[in-house]
């Protein structure tokens, strides 16, 4: 027989056994999931989920395909929330503070409450990341918030109104094209390519009888 | 957390073994030892998993069982009051699924000037493109080429990927990665720029570029934002569930369903891009997988009903490390990155089994074979497993090189209490990847008219077996040429009346065959209400 917990889903009380995810309790409840279910392994973002456990005042924010049920537990999914999104041209920006001023310029409204970071569902430091924005120093902020998800939770908890996945975004596309060195080998490649100097090596491989290739490959050099 | 006796035994086992394999790997299997592993242990050779088609464009040919079932199914439309004179939308290339290969085909189509929209049954990004972790290949080092690439996944694939499909990946690889560079995608550098790159089971040259394990969800999330700076529809939560065609037998269009509210819409396009992804929540043969929610198989069933030819739709790639314990995250991906930086396959003895960098097929028959016949693998309550050995990846790189390098394994193992630094993990194959598809040209296009096909909809490109970091780029790569291609035809498509009679007609042959359907397709969204989460 397998163990049991009751979780409250919106509320309403199912049982369901007790080595489930939330995201599993709800279908094993009868949910035929639509919203609120992407990636079902912690990438995507789609199943950022709130919950209390009974008699504990604290509120704890997940995602539903990461987190197992407990006993008690009082579950409200979060699918969607409305972040400010502004639209830029990747090509036009310039990586400084004068592009988070004029996009974003809640940031600088930060209490400093730190509700951002307690409610994160990946466990970022999320306060800190804004900090970074606001400063201009996208690579720390691009470092510190890379493994956010865009759930969207820490922005359903800021009293400042910030769209943090946003900052964080923006922050990552600047230091990625502007302020992360060029990979030169990368350009020219791309130039030789163009140049069409691989192409003769490329038919002249193609047109070797399948026998031969397979013999290029079984007996193929690899790098250590 | 490892209770088991069991378990923790064989831990023991692992960590006396360890100092003596650093640096110590098994010697890589012949062709010959691989051909006759795969075809005793790969589920693809497994003859009761598959089934014969008895209509369409590729009658007598075998697919998994459930493809076949869906293939074969009723249409959705007859259930549905659809007037085709009250067009909805109307533009000119309109992109169904929102991964990394619709969103780089609708980002190039709008570059091109077109009226592009995505239509997508959940959100632009729920998608594979999101969960893939380990990297993007692309031959940009000094020691390689778009030769050696190109040999590399022609051995992996069996000698079967199509030429043109092939040389078109590999050739335009660096100019993939260059793009997404310039999107702003933070590939992982030296301090002097240069790409930190490195092997993926089954290359021959260190081609892997990658974001942490994040990769794909680094990829994806920038090819979003790009395409809402754009402006360019997402018309979210809305599946297409037909394809319409114009009365030249042309392709124009999609029937769309709302997701929530059951709202049934006409898009008319010019051209039509299915980028619909894979089909691993079909779950072939009973194996968890790997793939997100929607991998459902939509876009082969609209493009079959629609007369477009699948190519190696039998070939299936099962992952070789599927997360197998705890029973939370069963079958979720450990990205193959996890063993190109050093981890090695064990059995229940601490021995390492298998060489960690064969080509998947390969590594996870092996796996499959040391739990079935060799009594190698480790019982986790749900099956048998085999042991991942994450310490050693420290051992070789010192203390930090997981967090830094696999930061997303560390954290989905450690919400179950596991410390993968200090702990090996339980592994087993996981359906991953589709690797045959619709039958594309060089241009992207279907044998059907202004159908156009990208992402791991598309089959051929990766032969028999696809190698780690080759699916991200075929999706930008392929994305991107679909993109190009289609909004540059749609400049002279003209739209005829448009039609639903090719659906009829296929109803009609499945009648003519003696084929009954209980089910509708495309089946858009598993089930999963009163079962087990996996």
């Amino acid at each position: 027989m397998e163990e049991m917990v009751n979780v409250f889903l919106f509320g309403k009380k199912y049982s369901v056994p007790s080595n489930l995810t939330i995201m599993g309790a709800m279908e094993y409840a009868g949910y035929q999931l639509i919203r609120g279910c992407g990636c079902r392994n912690g990438f995507c973002g789609a199943c950022a989920t709130i919950y209390r456990i009974k008699d504990d005042r604290e509120l704890y924010a997940c995602l539903a395909c990461q987190t197992t049920v407990q006993d008690n537990m009082y579950v409200a999914t979060l699918p969607y929330f409305p972040l400010v999104k502004e639209v830029y041209d990747i090509n036009k920006v310039s990586p400084n503070e004068q592009i988070m001023m004029q996009l974003y310029p809640e940031i600088y409204s930060c209490i400093g409450c730190n509700a951002c970071t307690k409610s994160c569902t990946q466990g970022l430091n999320v306060m800190q990341y804004i900090a970074y924005a606001q400063r201009g120093e996208f690579e720390k902020c691009a470092e510190e918030s890379f493994d956010c998800i865009m759930c969207g939770v820490c922005s359903s908890r800021c009293p400042a109104k910030i769209s943090h996945p946003q900052v964080a975004i923006l922050a990552r596309r600047l230091t990625g094209k502007y302020l992360m060195p060029e990979a030169k080998h990368l350009t020219n490649r791309v130039k030789e390519i163009e140049n069409g100097d691989f192409e003769q090596m490329l038919e002249d491989l193609m047109q070797k009888p399948i026998e031969e290739i397979k013999e290029l490959y079984n007996t193929r050099e690899i790098e250590k | 957390m490892y209770t088991s006796d069991a378990m923790l035994e064989s831990i023991k086992k692992v960590e006396a073994t360890r100092p003596s394999r650093v640096g110590v790997l098994p010697e890589r299997m012949t062709a010959d030892e691989k051909e006759a592993l795969l075809s005793q242990y790969h589920p693809d050779y497994k003859e009761d998993g598959f089934e014969v088609l008895q209509v369409g464009p590729n009658k007598g040919d075998k697919v998994p069982t459930e493809l076949a079932a869906l293939l074969q199914a009723n249409s959705r439309i007859p259930g549905l009051n659809v007037d085709l004179n009250k067009v909805d939308y109307d533009v000119d290339v309109l992109v169904i699924g929102g991964g990394g290969a619709g969103s780089s085909a609708a980002i190039e189509a709008h570059e091109n000037g077109a009226n592009v929209m995505i239509v997508t049954k959940l959100r632009i990004g729920d998608a594979n493109t999101m969960m893939a972790e380990g990297g993007i290949q692309a031959a940009d080092k000094e020691n390689d080429s778009p030769a050696i690439h190109y040999l590399d996944a022609l051995g992996g694939g069996h000698y079967a990927n199509v030429p043109e499909l092939l040389k078109k990946l590999v050739t335009e690889g660096p100019g993939a990665v260059k793009w997404l560079n310039e999107l702003g995608v933070m590939f992982d550098k030296a301090p002097d720029g240069t790409m930190i790159t490195t092997h993926g089971g089954g290359t021959s040259r260190k081609r892997m570029h990658a974001a942490k394990d994040y990769s794909g969800a680094e990829i994806m999330r920038t090819l979003r934002d790009e395409v809402l700076n754009r402006g360019i529809p997402v018309i979210d939560f809305t599946a297409a569930i037909e394809l319409i065609k114009d009365e030249e037998g042309k392709v124009a269009g999609a029937v769309l369903l709302n997701m929530e509210t059951h709202d049934v819409m006409v898009a008319r396009a010019k051209t039509v891009i299915i980028a619909t992804g894979g089909a691993g929540r079909l779950h072939y043969q009973g194996f968890p997988t790997s793939n997100h929610y929607g991998a459902t198989a939509d876009g082969l069933i609209l493009g079959y009903r629609a007369g477009a030819k699948l190519l190696y739709a039998d070939t299936l790639q099962y992952h070789p490390t599927g997360a197998a314990f705890p029973s939370q995250i069963l079958g979720a991906l450990v990205t193959e990155k996890v063993r190109s930086l050093g981890a090695q396959v064990l059995n229940k003895d601490g021995i390492a089994f298998v060489h960690p960098l064969e080509t998947r097929d390969v590594e996870a028959a092996a796996i499959i074979r040391e739990c079935q016949d060799r009594d190698g693998g480790i019982e986790t309550g749900e099956g048998l497993a085999v042991w991942l050995d994450t310490p050693l990846i420290e051992e070789i790189h010192g203390e930090g090189a997981i967090e830094k390098g696999i930061p997303a394994m560390l954290r989905m193992f450690s919400k179950y209490g596991i410390d993968i630094r200090k702990e090996p993990i339980l592994v087993y194959p996981t359906l991953h990847y589709q690797n045959g598809g619709l039958q594309i040209a060089a241009d992207g296009q279907t044998g059907v008219e202004n159908l156009y096909v990208a992402g791991e909809a598309v089959g051929g490109i990766h032969g028999r077996n696809r190698l780690m970091g080759n699916s991200l780029l075929d999706v930008i790569v392929f994305g991107r040429n679909a993109g190009q291609h289609a909004s540059e035809k749609a400049k002279s498509v003209k739209v005829g009346k448009l039609t639903l009679s090719h659906v009829e007609q296929f109803a009609e042959e499945m009648k003519q065959a003696g084929v009954e359907s209980s089910i509708v397709s495309p089946k858009l969204l598993p089930n999963y209400t009163h079962q087990k989460d996996i």
